[in-house]
């Protein structure tokens, strides 16, 4: 089963972000980026398919600018196959990387795309559900645990108050949520060995895909301070207190 | 051959995430439990870090000299206790082979070496000989096709685990001072050698030191390092200069995490209305702790670079080793000043610190003998 791995550059997840002067986005400069998370753990799900003996190879794909190449490296050194590099400097919106993905899948073939649930820095939590569309395969979105079953794919979904377990007919899309597992470190040997990989250099053109953006933001702003917070003597104070501030009924 | 920018700052990456999540979370309780986790030793494994000076035909990661020290810089943010999991493999456990070693021992030891599979000490050391070195009396006298082997190896890094000692003892014991010494790699496990009890020490709870102990312990010939008998403490000493640029590269590693915690907590603290970062009094310390960390960087990496080119660097690998340990001793004790009341007890981790950088004006040449070192080799560069 071949599988097909977005992975997207976003902004460290340990970085302390700050909105830009003129509220039309955040900070970019000299500021440390690194694979989305949530790709991360998409990554890993695929490496452990393969090495489960499930898998048989593991093509990462990213859309975004030059640099967007070291995050295909980090993914190859963690145990990827190849990559593709859709370059673009362009914003990107969820729909445009969707059709791209969608043209790659055509290319590629693949039984199964992994897709992040979502990206840490715009959390649009889009692109799986698009693409999934646009291919007119099944989803599996939010899922903690993977299993090939036969020629299907149960999936175990992160849903309100609980788990849900549906079985996917493949090809399929299945975003990947916090608890699917705990992504490894590329070890030093293989980050050395990835630089050997192949990666494909593509466009947008390639794919015919249109960029042009249909969203517009308005608006970026930091999130309210928090306001100092007071002790209390005993639960009734507590309860009081919560009351006042309209917290409980 | 160096790495290309882009992957040599992956794998600092790794390193620092590695530090961040799995390492420093665990500082406290490795020094509680003078242990550091088998599972975290297991990490090590796998990222590779025991074989990043191990050439890369023997599988560990050939890195250059300034690649080594830049890895150091990021495993000295933490306690140096899980630098000296890997240390004596990547450092003076290994390298004796790696330079001096014959084909065939570099064949058996370097590929187990380099993921960590077996683990390699450095037994110079003595009760009588420390800083003199060459004076060491442990005997290694031809018997047939075996040497035996008798004394006492002291403060021996990694000896509880040790699968092999690269081992200098006296070969020739007529001849005195450094002539009559020979390099061994000896198998930890074989009769005749004990290991004593890991010595209580002043910091670096989770790294362990202890006696090696030889009592009539046979090894076949073919353990002698390279061909020759009398070239053991040149071996030694060309090792432990090595060492010298990888200790001073864990020194101002660890320097800079303690400037990074001490502005941070000169920029939280606040007493008088106001941050303590903001008094000038306070703003001096965290200066001389920044001027003295980046200097130590700066001789490090230019050292390590100018070895990498193929210079000799005896002189200034002892000027980094002597200025390092020195420097990392006056920024911990500034760190603790720092923190005040905190800096002194034990939850905030900065007293730790401040023993566990002790060793370092110690061990591998103390202040002194780097001192001598230098004043000597000054001297003879001026003398006609
Ligand atoms: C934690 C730890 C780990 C160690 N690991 C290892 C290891 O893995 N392998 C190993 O072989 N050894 C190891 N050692 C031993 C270490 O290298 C020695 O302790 C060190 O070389 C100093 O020797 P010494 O303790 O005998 O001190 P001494 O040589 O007795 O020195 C005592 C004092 O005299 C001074 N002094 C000595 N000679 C001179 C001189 N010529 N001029 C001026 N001053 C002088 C010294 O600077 C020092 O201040 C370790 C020690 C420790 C504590």
């Amino acid at each position: 089963m071949k599988v097909l791995v977005p992975v997207k550059r976003v902004i460290d997840y340990n970085v302390k972000v700050r909105v830009k002067a003129d509220q039309s986005g955040v900070e970019l400069a000299n500021v440390k980026m690194s694979m989305n998370p949530f790709d991360e753990i998409s990554v890993e799900e695929a490496i452990r398919l393969k090495e489960a003996g499930t898998a048989t190879e593991i093509v990462v794909v990213t859309v975004g600018p030059q640099q967007a190449q070291e995050t295909l490296r980090t993914a190859l050194a963690m145990g990827a196959d190849r990559g593709i590099h859709v370059k673009t400097d362009a914003e990107v919106e969820p729909l445009a990387v969707a059709k791209i993905l969608k043209a790659v899948a055509g290319e590629e073939s693949p039984e199964l795309i992994i897709v992040g649930k979502q990206a840490i820095d715009d959390d649009s939590n889009q692109t799986g559900q698009m693409l999934s569309a646009l291919l007119g395969w099944p989803q599996g979105t939010f899922a903690s645990k993977v299993e090939k079953d036969g020629d299907k794919l149960n999936v175990t979904r992160e849903i309100d108050g609980g788990l849900q377990t549906i079985k996917l007919n493949l090809p399929a899309v299945v975003t990947s949520d916090l608890r699917l597992n705990e992504p490894r470190y590329a070890s030093l040997p293989n980050i050395m060995k990835a630089k050997k990989k192949p990666i494909d250099a593509k466009t947008p053109e390639d794919y015919s895909v249109d960029l042009t953006p249909r969203l517009q933001v308005q608006k970026v702003t930091e999130p309210a301070e928090r306001q100092a917070g007071i002790k209390v003597e005993t639960a009734a104070e507590l309860v009081a207190k919560l009351k006042e501030a309209g917290v409980i009924g | 051959m160096a790495l290309d920018l882009e992957t040599r700052d992956q794998l600092l990456s790794t390193i620092r995430r590695f530090v961040e999540e799995r390492l420093i979370p665990l500082e406290a309780q490795v020094s509680e439990n003078d242990e550091v986790p088998a599972e975290i030793v297991q990490e090590m494994r796998e990222l590779g870090l025991f074989g990043i000076s191990i050439p890369v035909e023997y599988g560990g990661l050939g890195l250059t000299m300034e690649e080594e020290c830049l890895v150091l810089f990021e495993l000295g943010r933490t306690s140096p206790a899980f630098r000296s999991v890997i240390g004596t493999n990547v450092g003076i456990g290994s390298q004796g082979i790696v330079m001096d070693g014959r084909q065939d021992q570099k064949d058996e030891w370097l590929p187990k070496l380099a993921t960590g599979e077996a683990i390699a000490s450095f037994a110079l050391t003595e009760p009588e000989a420390g800083s003199d070195a060459a004076s060491l009396r442990t005997t290694a006298i031809r018997d047939g096709d075996d040497y035996i082997i008798n004394g006492t190896k002291r403060f021996i890094t990694n000896a509880t685990k040790a699968s092999m000692f690269t081992l200098m003892a006296r070969t020739d014991p007529d001849t005195p001072g450094g002539k009559g010494v020979s390099a061994f790699i000896c198998p930890a496990d074989i009769p005749g050698i004990t290991i004593g009890k890991p010595e209580k020490k002043m910091g670096q709870q989770g790294a362990h030191i202890s006696d090696v102990i030889f009592e009539d312990a046979r090894i076949p010939a073919s353990c002698l390092l390279g061909d020759v008998e009398g070239k053991g403490f040149i071996t030694a000493m060309k090792v432990l200069e090595r060492g010298r640029l990888h200790i001073s590269a864990v020194c101002a590693g660890v320097a800079d995490r303690l400037l990074e915690e001490s502005g941070r907590y000169a920029a939280e603290r606040k007493q008088f209305g106001a941050p303590i970062g903001n008094l000038q009094l306070v703003q001096a310390m965290l200066a001389d702790m920044k001027t003295e960390h980046y200097a130590a960087r700066c001789m490090v990496l230019d050292a390590a670079r100018r070895r990498d080119a193929g210079e000799d660097v005896a002189t200034e690998s002892s000027c980094c080793k002597y200025f390092a340990s020195e420097m990392v001793g006056r920024v911990a004790d500034k760190a603790v000043q720092i923190f005040g009341g905190a800096g002194y007890v034990a939850d905030y981790g900065i007293e730790r610190f401040y023993r566990d950088v002790r060793i370092f004006r110690i061990y591998e040449g103390t202040s002194q003998v780097q001192q001598v070192i230098i004043g000597r080799n000054v001297v003879k560069e001026y003398a006609e």
